[in-house]
């Protein structure tokens, strides 16, 4: 069965920048970077619960609002001399238009 | 292992300098070399600055190892362990080791360090003579204590009595002879070299001073030393620790030019343009350095280099020294002694053992010497590195940072003398004993090294001189804070006013313009200059704004809270408002099902617990009833507060409502480098605080006092008296000169308190007070930027811009 989801629009995320995706058991933050590479994060820091989907994002990772921890959106892992370490999703871009693969399967 | 598309770097020297060199390369370019590190000792890397604490017990080989034999293997290094260099073949680019083994290079870098400087009596051969520079030489000190009972040490220096005091903590009766007559000549003067003497007799150490050796006697091993007066001393070991030697010999024989060290160029490159030379083997400028700081910004410049960004440049370092003995604090850096043209701040205190000895030139510390307190050490260093004018407090400098009025710590910052529960970072909850543990046991240099590691000083940065003098009294000895420079952040080598300049002087229009022309080392930044580049750039073009470089905060106009939620606070101009206003605040915290409200401390009403997709939705309600963002949630113009005034209170001298309703209009939606806040006191009662204020005026019968740089945070400020003036009009014109003074001058993240001791109140008066034309010319430019500024943020949201920020986009699984 197919389980990808058609999300958004790649351009109604800006560069750099993040949309929330809700789901019925998880917010999931996908960011867009300079080569419109997505990634899907669940929003969720691993230190204290910060929205990762407001931090700033850099490269492949992003900085959590609230007490500045960076996480590698690649892996969800924190970076640095922090530990821990949050879910990552698969996500596709085609046609223009940004796939996540559904989390529930 | 080693691929053939990548060159090879070769590094002869396993010791700090080198090895730190290899770490920073490893950071910039991974994959550029095929590493192989050459290293005649038959160790891994191990911090030689902790020897002393080896010797004296403190510490243990494996606390001071840095990189052991797996760390090589896991950043794919050849280590060739216990192998000597012997020679180098420039012109077919390769190494010789003792062993035969050869070994071909594309890039070379020499770190040989230096030897322990014997010197040349007669009977300096002799068993039981040794220098004190490696683990052989500390395993022979702790062999000899196990055996005999008599040490000399010649050389009454910072190594020498690094060394008696770890013999004596051995157990050996030691005896220090010194050429001169005063201790540690190099870094102390007369008074606290007495004071050091005194102590350090105290606790059981002896002295001959004044005497020159002349012979080692014994036959075999070492029995005694004799004077050039004829007298004699027993020794059964026998240290000298008179100096160092570069050790140059193996590139002086491949025909580098070598003067008193391998002869380096700010790049760290010898005459081979192949070839490059770091650490305690070089000369650079003429200097030659013995300690570990200048080799630490020497591993970055070379490493840049190395990996071929090709923008770093060694321009020679400030040094300071302390010394490693338990319970004697010593400090000293620059010139101590001074001479026609410099003038000297004294405070003496034998009872109490306390020295402490600055040396001005032009109000400016050019060197330091303390003795006994010594916590203030790297504050005085900081200030001497930066060229403070310290006209400001000169007559206080000597009580310490703390008199300063350092209200969140005070005394605390004896850090030595803290318990180890004691809290230094209050923000994080880090305590002392964390702290010192994390540098032991982590091997922690820097002060961003702890930041990453314990989070002390990360946030707020109060305590930052607290860690800072953490981590000189763990470390001791050698250490040396942070480079002379302090960078923006880790994506670049350039400081503030470096990009700032840049930006301003090269038209630099965006961030990417900025990270490529100014060789960033990240493709996007990072979250630290992202922010600080944002505001530099608006600065100078205040219609520029990107987004995705702003805090959230400021990307949403509220204020982000611990769960995810924001605070919303509309503006009360001057806290004024009327029924009107208060009922369509209660309508929308009713409609909006607000959980909490709280009247500010900026005489204003916070409205918690907002969901991000209903800001926008609250902002319509808020801007249909008249009111406009209170910017509580940037780093802007926040508030003005004030007092009555003279409509109703019987104190009153002047409008003070009126006025501060005036300030706000004018300064309303400024981008500042932090929060900026205004009051207004109808009177000197000072009812609205106005002296804890970036901006404060004072209301008298006669006119308006102006006070600037106050702080009602972390730590306290009392604002300084600016001028007094006569009108309103005035006062407005002289608050927007101030206010954009700040704005193009500060630093993002400067606070106006920490931004007037930085550079002094006297540039300021200079710009704002002194040149008219100067002042107009700042109104103006604060004018113009102005109107960007006041095209309320929350109507433009609440009309629909950038709306896909609050909407997520909802799915439910089929």
């Amino acid at each position: 069965m197919n389980n990808w989801l058609e999300i958004v629009a790649l351009e109604e995320i800006p560069v750099l920048g993040s949309r929330v995706v809700e789901t019925d058991t998880v917010n999931i933050a996908v960011f867009r970077g300079k080569e419109d590479t997505v990634f899907a994060i669940k929003d969720q820091c691993p230190h204290k619960q910060g929205p990762l989907s407001q931090g700033i994002m850099h490269g492949d990772s992003v900085t959590c609002p609230l007490h500045n921890w960076k996480i590698s959106l690649v892996s969800g892992e924190a970076l640095g001399a922090d530990e821990g370490c949050t879910n990552v999703y698969e996500t596709k871009v085609e046609d223009g238009k940004v796939f996540l693969k559904s989390p529930s399967s | 292992m080693s691929d053939i598309a990548k060159q090879n770097l070769i590094l002869v020297g396993n010791g700090m300098a080198g090895m730190r060199t290899i770490e920073e390369l490893l950071k910039l370019e991974p994959e550029k070399y095929n590493i192989t590190v050459f290293g005649d000792e038959p160790y891994g890397n191990y911090n030689r600055i902790m020897l002393s604490p080896v010797l004296a017990n403190e510490k243990t080989l494996e606390e001071v190892m840095l990189n052991d034999d797996n760390w090589y293997q896991e950043n794919n290094i050849r280590f060739e362990k216990g192998k000597r260099v012997t020679d180098i073949d420039r012109v077919a680019k390769k190494v010789i080791a003792e062993d035969g083994t050869e070994l071909s290079y594309d890039k070379l870098l020499i770190a040989t360090g230096s030897t322990s400087f014997m010197l040349p009596l007669p009977g300096a051969d002799k068993e039981g003579v040794i220098g004190f520079r490696d683990v052989k030489d500390v395993d022979a000190m702790v062999d000899a204590a196990l055996n005999y009972k008599k040490a000399v040490v010649i050389g009454g220096g910072l190594l020498g009595l690094e060394a008696a005091n770890g013999l004596m903590k051995q157990g050996m009766d030691v005896t220090v002879v010194h050429i001169g007559d005063s201790l540690m000549d190099r870094q102390l003067d007369k008074d606290a070299a007495t004071m050091l003497k005194t102590s350090l007799e105290e606790k059981g150490m002896k002295f001959l001073m004044s005497h020159a050796s002349e012979e080692i006697l014994g036959d075999g091993r070492v029995t005694g030393l004799r004077f050039s007066d004829g007298s004699e001393v027993d020794a059964d070991l026998l240290v000298m620790a008179v100096g160092i030697k570069p050790n140059f010999e193996l590139a002086k024989s491949t025909g580098l030019h070598c003067e008193r060290g391998i002869v380096v160029s700010d790049t760290m490159q010898t005459f081979d343009p192949n070839i490059y030379a770091i650490g305690e083997c070089v000369q650079h400028r003429g200097q030659v350095y013995g300690l570990v700081a200048p080799l630490f910004e020497q591993a970055k410049v070379a490493a840049n280099h190395l990996a071929e960004l090709g923008y770093g440049r060694y321009e020679g370092t400030v040094t300071s020294t302390m010394l490693k003995v338990t319970g004697i604090s010593l400090f000293s850096a620059g010139d101590f002694i001074g001479d026609d043209d410099t003038e000297e701040l004294l405070f003496r205190d034998v009872a109490s053992g306390t020295y402490k000895k600055l040396i001005l030139r032009d109000n400016i510390i050019i060197g330091a010497c303390l003795y006994g307190d010594t916590m203030d050490g790297t504050w005085y260093f900081q200030m001497m590195k930066d060229g403070t004018n310290i006209s400001d407090f000169r007559d206080s400098i000597l009580f310490g940072q703390a008199h300063l009025g350092d209200a969140g710590h005070g005394d605390e910052t004896r850090v030595a003398a803290m318990a180890d529960n004691a809290e230094i970072c209050g923000c994080n909850g880090v305590c002392k004993s964390e702290i010192v543990n994390a540098i032991t046991e982590k091997k922690l240099f820097t002060l961003d090294d702890v930041r990453a590691h314990t989070k002390a000083s990360a946030s707020c940065g109060s305590c930052t001189g607290l860690v800072e003098s953490l981590l000189a009294h763990t470390l001791g000895g050698d250490y040396s804070q942070a480079p002379s420079k302090k960078s923006l952040c880790g994506c670049t080598e350039l400081t503030h006013e470096e990009v700032r300049a840049g930006i301003r002087e090269m038209h630099l229009k965006d961030h990417e313009d900025v990270r490529k022309t100014l060789n960033w080392k990240t493709e996007d930044g990072c979250a630290v200059c992202r922010q600080a580049t944002n505001y530099y750039l608006l600065c100078e073009n205040p219609e520029y704004n990107d987004p995705e470089s702003r805090f959230i905060n400021e990307r949403a106009h509220g204020n982000i809270q611990k769960d995810g939620t924001y605070s919303v606070v509309p503006r009360m101009f001057g806290g004024m408002c009327t029924p009107k206003d208060l009922h369509a605040i209660a309508d929308v915290a009713e409609k909006f099902k607000v959980p909490e409200m709280k009247v500010t401390g900026g005489q204003r009403i916070d409205m918690f617990g907002i969901k991000k997709e209903d800001l926008p939705l609250v902002w319509k309600d808020l801007s249909e009833a008249g009111f406009v963002s209170g910017h509580a949630y940037g780093k802007a113009m926040r508030t003005c507060k004030t007092c009555v005034g003279d409509s109703w209170c019987r104190m009153g001298t002047q409008d003070s409502t009126g006025l501060g309703v005036k300030l706000e209009e004018l300064t309303w939606g400024s981008w500042m480098p932090h929060k900026y806040k205004l009051a207004v006191s109808g009177c000197p009662r000072n009812c609205a605080e106005a002296t804890i204020k970036d901006f404060g005026v004072v209301c008298v019968d006669s006119g308006y006092e102006i006070h600037v740089g106050g702080n009602g945070g972390i730590k306290v400020r009392v604002t300084d008296f600016l001028i007094k003036l006569d009108t309103e009009e005035e006062v407005l014109e002289y608050c927007a000169a101030f206010s954009q003074y700040y704005r193009e001058d500060a630093h993002y993240l400067e606070r106006t308190a920490p931004w007037i001791e930085r550079v002094g109140l006297d540039k300021i008066k200079a710009a704002v007070l002194d040149d008219e034309a100067n002042r107009k010319e700042l109104y103006e430019r604060f004018i113009i930027s102005q109107k960007p500024a006041q095209i309320d943020p929350w109507k433009k949201h609440a009309d629909g811009v950038d709306e896909n920020q609050f909407k997520s986009i909802k799915i439910t699984a089929a």
